[in-house]
């Protein structure tokens, strides 16, 4: 048989996709659609006084004004988890459709729908509204304690969660009078996904039902959030997601279904389309967190990290979305990537704040907990003398590693061997000592990040997902995933986990990529880099009970010997030797007028385990010093992610983090001036590294078998993106000995922290 | 999503001088990199385009016979990088139409738009600064010609009338002849990029010493600048590393950049001076020179 895991199969999307056959919502818009356009709050923390719209009524094509007045007083959580049916572990429900209390630049307060996009958009700048307006609260530091943006949260924090392990802090100290010790501020900034397609959905009635067709990750969740957003039951509404232009977790989220749901409904069930500009996109969908740590760190003079006392800031937004999820997510991996010999504190709060709303983005709060973790891994080394790789081989996690709270264990562990492959590829030992003591304005640097990774959410939140395949009469098969194809592969890793268990060619099976709520069993979706972990297993189930019938109807036929399923067709398990082939037996079996059947298994994968994915990030820079530039001379990531279901997919997903690893790192930041406008919303002034600004993509891989995978998989999604921030921060430590505390590392940081360090003169050259 | 009027392809220069004066709300439009993206941020709207793209009289560049170098304004920048006349004279200018944006930019957006577009970071402005070039405009006044210096009146602004076509870009041939220059752009990232400072700077070398010393900013000012101030103490200098650290020196005493959220004054002033020393020592170098380590 061959094998078709780890092959690596061209994208079963691939032809679609490059000719333009396949089909994105935006492909999809009826004859009689409609358009909308938002109406969007010009400061950032105020009240909706009045909303007049005589102006906008008089231009050509409009068709009706929606007001934050008008629309029914529901709140609905945005999040894409899933739902809880315990009240505490439920998502927080603070989302209007439209609304009065204006909690961030730009929020929702009315919207127009016209006969044209033109004529909604024109309408939609006509629309006059009063505001009382307050002061912006941009910090979750200042933030917290200030004047309320949500009743229910008095002092603005959403939640505060603490981590306790061994000794305290202070007891610690006391314990070793001759540690280190270190104090440090670790920042990092508001960055975007980003997706090349930007959010947008149809929405239209069939009788008293919604269908919403809309660029999503989760499709399924969608439908649950429309109905509470709309208080309509479930079954009342179908979800349709055709394909998507990456989502990179902001469609993780409730961005504008709800709102195009309800507008359908104010014009009778017209198709009503929003789609959101790209500088909507940028400022009104989701950011990522950005986040704020105090550090204090204890080490003995031979490299133990004895302690740390950790106070994490994690800024919100004006609504809740994934809320305090992502951060204490951080205060995990800050807790699972090191030992403490003596203890450790985590404290982290999250805080509503009047500045984009931050919910999931790709790695889900580890590449800022990433940030603080590697950058004063290399800030100690630097102190003790020691190289930053002797240190972390002498704290890391370990082999056999089990969180103490979720109990989640590291069942393959390839986390040293991925540091030594880095450590050879790029002759870290010789570098590290070719680069000290550089002089002159030009210098290079290498540095380096580990990290550690989940898969899945189990045991935090529910992990569920359903598989349905079915023998067509030709020997091919169908298989309805509930997960969701994102650009990712998925549907193609999917087909060849099919092609494997059944034994068929991956041309025989045919993946419905278009998930609609009607139709598909039920997956949470593609977030948490769970699919071909968790949807994976119940694909593999599900194929193996059909298997099992497929067999079991051979044997009817063929009598009572051990088959087995190979090369398309039905062998004798022991000499292989054909028997049916698969299409004559999917004939038989579906037209018999001795016994028909219907070949089809389902299977609803209850995933009940986890397990650590790790990996690490090398990069050599070189810095030009005068021009406070930094380029990137090479990069590699090596990831330690389990069997790899099709290599060349596994790479590219690994190019694609790397790359938005490097624009957190150097360039990406959504800034707001003082009123908390953002100011750089759109992709010219938003930097986010264009193919120049590359160089090659070095991956690599040490792929172990994870007893717990369904095929020894284990996370890859998003893992790519977290250690290349890190690893360039610490390159450059290493290339000028000055130490940037923030992201990104741009020009103008650059220039500053190089005068304060002497590197060059205020308004002058390179000393 | 454009909201546009209407869009009147003109056939002839002087057919497009008609088209705007009889409008008086028609504006000229040529490539559209910058003219599509206002209108799509909701500037302009409604407005009615008369399109120049692609008149023959005003695409392609020409040798005169003079020697005098003419750039029609209507020339893409992909092809003033390729042209074979620009790359033997002027490779600064080619050089400088390599940094805008993006290939698919640079196939579309024209020379001369980019100058009438008015703004200082037009990567194009500081090379043509300092090749002293001059501008041919007509309109239903006629034809007038006006030095590239006196273009630029202020932040988008020129003084280019609204129903006059920029029409040729001339560069004598006494301003290049024997001349080197080299153009630097900073920029936060290597595509897709407005410049945060670009700076051109051209010599004539004559024995070891800069005899004649011109020198442009893009983004030092409100509009694109020449610094006169600079050029004069650095004639007749050596080619010195010393008239290197001199002329940094000189500029950040003379630009007058300001600070907002994409960069500080502070910041701008700094790699303004390590900008001109190597736009200088290429500058030199391409004029078959060296820099002695005074």
């Amino acid at each position: 048989m061959r094998m078709r895991i780890g092959e690596s199969l061209i994208r079963v999307d691939a032809h679609a996709k490059v000719t333009g056959q396949a089909k994105f919502t935006g492909d999809l818009l009826p004859r009689d659609c409609l358009y909308a356009a938002i109406v969007h709050a010009d400061c950032a923390n105020g009240r909706v006084l009045s909303i007049d719209g005589s102006a906008a009524e008089k231009v050509p094509g409009f068709v009706q004004l929606v007001t934050s007045f008008d629309v029914p007083d529901t709140r609905f959580p945005t999040a894409g988890h899933p739902w809880s049916v315990e009240k505490a572990h439920q998502d927080i429900a603070d989302r209007p459709l439209l609304t009065k209390r204006v909690r961030l630049y730009g929020d929702y307060v009315a919207a127009v729908i016209g006969e044209t996009r033109l004529a909604a958009k024109k309408a939609a700048a006509l629309v006059k509204v009063e505001y009382e307006t307050y002061p912006p609260l941009l910090t979750a530091r200042e933030a917290l304690g200030a004047t309320p943006l949500h009743e229910e949260f008095p002092d603005n924090l959403i939640a505060h969660s603490r981590i306790r392990l061994g000794m305290s802090y202070d007891e610690a100290k006391a314990s070793e009078p001759e540690a280190l010790e270190f104090v440090k501020r670790y920042d990092t900034q508001i960055v975007q996904h980003c997706h090349l397609e930007p959010a947008q959905s149809l929405a239209y009635m069939e009788g008293e039902r919604i269908v919403v067709v809309s660029s999503t990750q989760i499709p399924h969740i969608i439908r649950r959030i429309v109905s509470q957003a709309l208080d309509m039951p479930m079954g009342r509404i179908r979800v349709i997601k055709p394909c998507i232009g990456g989502g990179f977790g902001n469609k993780q989220d409730a961005l504008v279904e709800p709102l195009a749901a309800y507008l359908t409904t104010r014009v009778g069930g017209r198709p009503v389309f929003l789609e959101l500009s790209r500088e909507e996109t940028f400022t009104d969908t989701r950011v990522r967190h950005p986040m704020s740590f105090d550090v204090k760190a204890l080490v003995r003079r031979d490299g133990t990290l004895l302690a740390r006392k950790v106070e994490g800031w994690s800024a919100q937004g004006g609504y809740a979305s994934h809320g305090h999820s992502v951060v204490a997510n951080s205060a995990s991996a800050i807790k699972q990537l090191y030992r403490d010999a003596l203890g450790l504190e985590c404290d982290v709060r999250t805080v509503y704040t009047t500045t984009p709303v931050a919910g999931a983005m790709r790695a889900y709060g580890i590449p800022q907990a990433d940030f603080l973790t590697e950058s004063l891994s290399d800030d100690i080394a630097l102190v003790l003398g020691m190289d930053p790789i002797e240190f972390r081989m002498k704290n890391k996690v370990e082999a056999g590693y089990v969180d103490p709270h979720s109990g989640i264990t590291f069942h393959s562990y390839g986390l040293e061997a991925c540091i030594e492959k880095g450590r050879a590829a790029f002759d870290w030992d010789k570098k590290r000592i070719a680069y000290s003591n550089q002089q002159g304005p030009i210098r290079r640097g290498v540095g380096m990040a580990m990290f550690i990774y989940k898969t899945g959410v189990h045991p935090i939140s529910l992990e569920t997902a359903g598989a349905r395949v079915t023998l067509n009469q030709d020997g091919s098969v169908m298989v309805q995933m509930g997960a969701t194809e994102i650009g990712q592969g998925a549907d193609t890793v999917f087909t060849q986990m099919a092609a494997q268990v059944l034994g068929i060619s991956p041309h025989k099976v045919h993946l419905v990529s278009t998930q609609d709520t009607d139709i598909a069993p039920y997956d949470s979706g593609a977030y948490a880099s769970r699919q071909t972990y968790v949807s994976g297993g119940a694909l593999k189930r599900a194929c193996e009970m059909l298997k099992e019938k497929i067999i079991g109807y051979a044997r009817e036929i063929l009598g009572d010997v051990a088959l087995d399923l190979r090369d398309d067709g039905v062998v004798e398990a022991d000499t292989g030797v054909r028997k049916l082939t698969l299409e004559e037996l999917a004939l038989e079996a579906q037209y018999s007028l001795r016994r028909s059947e219907h070949l089809t298994a389902e299977y609803t994968n209850n995933c009940k385990d986890n397990t650590f994915s790790s990996g690490v990030g090398f990069v050599e820079v070189e810095v030009d010093i005068p021009l406070c530039k930094v380029k990137v001379l090479r990069i590699l990531n090596v990831h330690d992610s389990g069997v790899l279901i099709n290599p060349q997919l596994a790479a590219a997903q690994v190019h694609g983090g790397m790359s938005m690893g490097m624009g957190y790192g150097l360039s990406e930041e959504l800034l707001l001036d003082q009123s908390g406008r953002p100011l750089n919303g759109n992709l010219l002034d938003y930097k986010l590294p264009t193919a120049m600004d590359h160089p090659d993509l070095e991956t690599d891989f040490v792929e172990l078998v994870d007893p717990t995978g369904p095929f020894g998989n284990k996370a890859l999604g998003e893992p790519p993106a977290i250690p290349p921030a890190p690893a360039i921060r610490n390159a450059v430590l290493h290339a000028t000995g000055v130490a940037v505390d923030s992201l990104p590392l741009s020009p103008q940081k650059l220039y500053e922290h190089f005068v304060r360090a002497g590197l060059i003169r205020e308004g002058e050259e390179h000393v | 999503m454009f909201d546009v009027g209407s869009f009147y392809r003109a056939q002839s220069v002087e057919d497009a001088v008609r088209a705007l004066a009889a409008d008086p709300c028609a504006l000229p439009v040529c490539g559209g990199t910058d003219l599509w993206v206002r209108n799509r941020e909701g500037r302009d709207s409604g407005a009615s385009y008369v399109s120049i793209q692609g008149l023959p009289e005003i695409t392609g560049v020409r040798l005169d016979p003079d020697g005098d170098i003419v750039i029609g304004a209507a020339t893409c920048f992909r092809d003033v990088a390729e042209d074979p006349i620009v790359q033997k004279f002027i490779p600064m200018l080619g050089e400088a139409a390599e940094e805008v944006g993006s290939p698919q930019i640079r196939n579309v957006a024209t020379i001369g738009g980019n100058l009438c577009n008015g703004a200082t970071s037009a990567d194009s402005a500081p090379s043509l600064l300092i090749l002293n070039a001059l501008l041919v405009l007509k309109g239903s006044g006629g034809e007038r010609r006006i030095p590239v210096e006196e273009f630029h009146t202020g932040p988008g602004r020129t003084c280019r009338l609204r129903e006059e076509i920029l029409c040729e870009i001339r560069i004598p041939r006494s301003a290049y002849q024997n001349r080197h220059g080299a153009y630097i752009k900073y920029g936060k990232r290597n595509a897709m990029e407005i410049a945060t400072l670009g700076c051109a700077a051209l010599v004539h070398l004559k024995e070891q010493k800069l005899a004649e010393v011109r020198i442009a900013y893009g983004v030092a000012a409100p509009t694109p600048v020449r610094c006169g101030k600079t050029e004069e103490i650095l004639t007749g200098l050596p080619a010195h590393r010393e008239t290197l650290e001199r002329a940094a020196q000189c500029i950040r005493g003379e630009i007058t950049p300001r600070s907002s959220w994409r960069a500080s004054r502070e910041f701008r002033l700094h790699i303004a001076g390590e900008m001109l020393k190597r736009a200088l020592a290429e500058a030199i170098r391409r004029a078959g020179g060296h820099i002695d380590e005074a």
